[in-house]
């Protein structure tokens, strides 16, 4: 890898998010659905290609999401004061208890686990310019394959048991994945809606499932009977919920980081997350690379559910998910599908969801502006993306 | 709760009026999405605007007293959310997905926690309510009057757009050009007309009417404001504008009829036999997703949605 590589990358990024390509082969018609589907501007644009700095690339991507989330913190604040409460104080419990404190770290680590996962899913796709909105409905059958295995597949050893439940959650999700990124490939059906519409089947399904064929019986609300024992995850910190799903998040990401940065496979779908049009006259299979995104994407998003099932409930619930794969939607924006940017951005949301509690009970803040701050964040991060751009053609001309 | 052994046509009836009451927020919803799609501009954010319209007028009525203080307060609150989604999306360009992903996220929060600001547990939430106006001699027909003759004005207002904005994006040059900017924005461009202003009215105009779905949903149907009152609705009016093709008549036809499976739903629900209810939820959203296939009548979306504009000459 040569040493321009970041600004390669974060050329690639602004690009991709802001979808100005300033790289697309004009004049292209025999285009298959695929690249039909794919936003690129028809016109050419003035200054091609938009060359940002060495040294602002390098800070822009680093400095712009901290404003964001310093941004979003501080409407937050002005939020909190008009709770009637102390912004300080508040922030200070809400950060505090789970970086000090034994049992808010291990509330962090489980809820790090799925964000992390998902995340790292939604980031996949959008490094081939795919749009996952449907890590939610990929979580819930994630969480259903794997709670399959631990139900009804018993005997073996745990190391075994293990693996295989997490294998099927994987798959389960991959093949939620499957659909929207078969319709994309082949039909040129925009995933946005496709992957919007499957999370509502997955919830609803998950749903009638425990409700009718695997309810235990005599359960008070629906949920599954306790999977078997052998499939479920190690726990990390004796004591505390903290499960191994926040290691195979974090093993995905190294696996992830190894094919972006080492593999063909990574290569391609860099390419046709850049210029599919350019990507096919290279002799890549862009849907053959669609699909095999939306198959990962889905599959690590369906992980993030196996890791609630396996890890912390040992039974599948209804709605067992609250919200992780809308959350990783605003993961994989704050990090710009950058694989060690969604650690941190995951682990800053992650933050967010486990503190909100305790500072709902010390401080007296409502735990619904932790939604606000989330939201803000991304709007803030979507802002600051154009803003960047500004300063990029600035700073060229 | 049982209700008393009712003839079978007042079931009907009755059935037939919670079915329109579960439709009109949708359809409102689905008709402000279509202006916004019909000039490009993807609107993931309807569930967003729909629930700030929902909140803004539960609390202005709340605090006011006056209800149709609270339905225009929607009508604004919607309009602003519209107002940001353009400029976002039109003027900086930010990814439209994005952009309504953003907006959704925002209004769950704010709404969520400004409610608890506004409605303490003190506080008895009593919402005053739009009243119906009922029109003589009609409204005792069978079946047809209740359903049809004795709505509140923001249904009668439903029953008048949706004539009124077929014949606007069909009949009228505003229509022509407003479906060329989502078509083919460079030719509407060519021709001389602004695709920046005709999309930022688009989106205003959907927030609007988003806003006002969001109104009926607290001051007529439930009369209450909960956080998350909107549970999707705004997805689902996107699933009908895809089934409805972006059509006005037939999305509002496909708001209908996810109206009356949500109600049938409901009463499975109510009724506790454990037939599977999930199915008919589910409902909406496969039958978007065949149309989107072409199953289910193919749909084809606006051929400019979801691409920024960008002038050619406006490049510095």
């Amino acid at each position: 890898m040569d040493a321009n590589l970041p600004t390669q990358v974060w050329e690639i990024l602004l690009n991709k998010i802001l979808q100005t390509n300033p790289w697309v082969v004009l004049g292209a018609r025999s285009e298959p659905p695929c690249v039909r589907g794919f936003r690129y501007t028809q016109t050419m644009p003035s200054k091609v290609p938009i060359k940002i700095p060495f040294k602002v690339s390098l800070l822009l991507p680093v400095v712009s999401p901290l404003l964001a989330i310093v941004c979003a913190l501080l409407v937050g604040a002005i939020l909190i004061s008009l709770a009637g409460a102390s912004p300080i104080k508040a922030y200070t419990v809400l950060f505090s208890d789970s970086l000090s404190d034994y049992y808010g770290f291990s509330n962090l680590l489980t809820k790090l686990s799925p964000l992390l996962l998902a995340g790292l899913g939604v980031v996949v796709a959008l490094r081939a310019k795919q749009f996952n909105i449907g890590a939610e409905g990929q979580i819930y059958m994630g969480g259903l394959g794997s709670a399959l295995v631990g139900l009804y597949i018993h005997g073996l050893s745990a190391w075994l048991h293990v693996s295989l439940a997490l294998l099927c959650g994987f798959l389960f999700g991959a093949f939620w994945g499957l659909i929207p990124g078969y319709l994309k490939a082949m039909r040129g059906i925009n995933e946005v809606i496709t992957t919007l519409l499957l999370n509502y089947i997955a919830i609803n399904w998950v749903s009638y499932l425990v409700q009718r064929p695997m309810i235990e019986s005599g359960a008070p609300s629906p949920y599954s009977p306790p999977i078997a024992p052998t499939a479920q995850l190690p726990i990390l910190l004796p004591g505390t919920q903290a499960h191994a799903g926040v290691l195979v998040g974090l093993l995905a990401a190294g696996v992830l980081w190894l094919m972006f940065a080492r593999s063909p496979i990574g290569y391609q779908i860099e390419a046709v997350g850049q210029n599919p049009i350019a990507a096919r006259y290279g002799g890549i299979s862009v849907e053959r690379t669609i699909m095999l995104v939306m198959v990962l994407s889905g599959g690590l998003a369906g992980l993030a559910g196996s890791g609630e099932v396996l890890g912390l409930k040992y039974r599948l619930f209804e709605k067992f998910s609250p919200g992780y794969g809308f959350d990783a939607i605003g993961i994989a924006f704050l990090s710009r599908g950058n694989l060690g940017g969604v650690v941190l951005t995951s682990l800053f949301f992650a933050i967010l969801r486990s503190g909100a509690n305790v500072m709902q009970r010390n401080a007296g803040v409502p735990v619904t502006v932790i939604y606000a701050i989330q939201g803000l964040t991304v709007l803030f991060i979507a802002i600051s993306l154009v803003v960047e751009q500004k300063i990029g053609t600035a700073a060229t001309s | 709760m049982n209700p008393p052994p009712l003839n079978h046509l007042t079931f009907f009836s009755d059935y037939l009026v919670a079915s329109l009451r579960l439709s009109v927020p949708l359809a409102f919803a689905a008709l402000g999405g279509l202006f916004s799609e019909r000039s490009g501009v993807l609107n993931i954010g309807l569930e967003g605007m729909l629930l700030t319209g929902a909140f803004v007028s539960a609390a202005t009525a709340f605090l006011s007293g006056n209800v149709w203080m609270g339905g225009f307060a929607a009508l604004l609150a919607g309009g602003l959310v519209g107002l940001l989604h353009a400029y976002l999306c039109v003027t900086l360009r930010v990814d439209q997905l994005v952009s309504g992903l953003a907006i959704n996220l925002v209004s769950a929060g704010f709404t969520a926690f400004f409610s608890r600001l506004v409605f303490t547990s003190e506080t008895v939430q009593k919402l005053p309510g739009l009243d119906a106006i009922s029109i003589p001699v009609l409204k005792n027909l069978p079946i047809v009057g209740p359903l049809l003759f004795n709505q509140d004005p923001l249904v009668y207002l439903l029953f008048l757009l949706i004539p009124l904005s077929t014949y606007l994006l069909f009949r009228t040059s505003l229509g022509l050009t407003l479906r060329a900017v989502g078509e083919y924005p460079k030719a509407a461009d060519t021709a001389g007309i602004s695709v920046t202003q005709v999309r930022y009215g688009c989106v205003i105009l959907s927030g609007m009417l988003s806003g006002l779905g969001g109104a009926y949903l607290v001051l007529v149907h439930v009369r209450f404001f909960t956080e998350d009152i909107s549970a999707g609705k705004g997805f689902i009016a996107l699933a009908a504008l895809i089934f409805g093709r972006w059509h006005p008549v037939s999305t509002t036809l496909a708001c209908l009829l996810f109206g009356a499976t949500d109600a049938l739903q409901l009463r499975i629900q109510a009724l506790g036999q454990g037939i599977p209810y999930q199915f008919l939820i589910m409902l909406p959203y496969a039958i978007a997703l065949l149309a989107l296939v072409g199953l289910a009548g193919k749909s084809t979306p606006p051929s400019a949605l979801g691409i920024p504009y960008i002038k050619e000459s406006s490049n510095q």
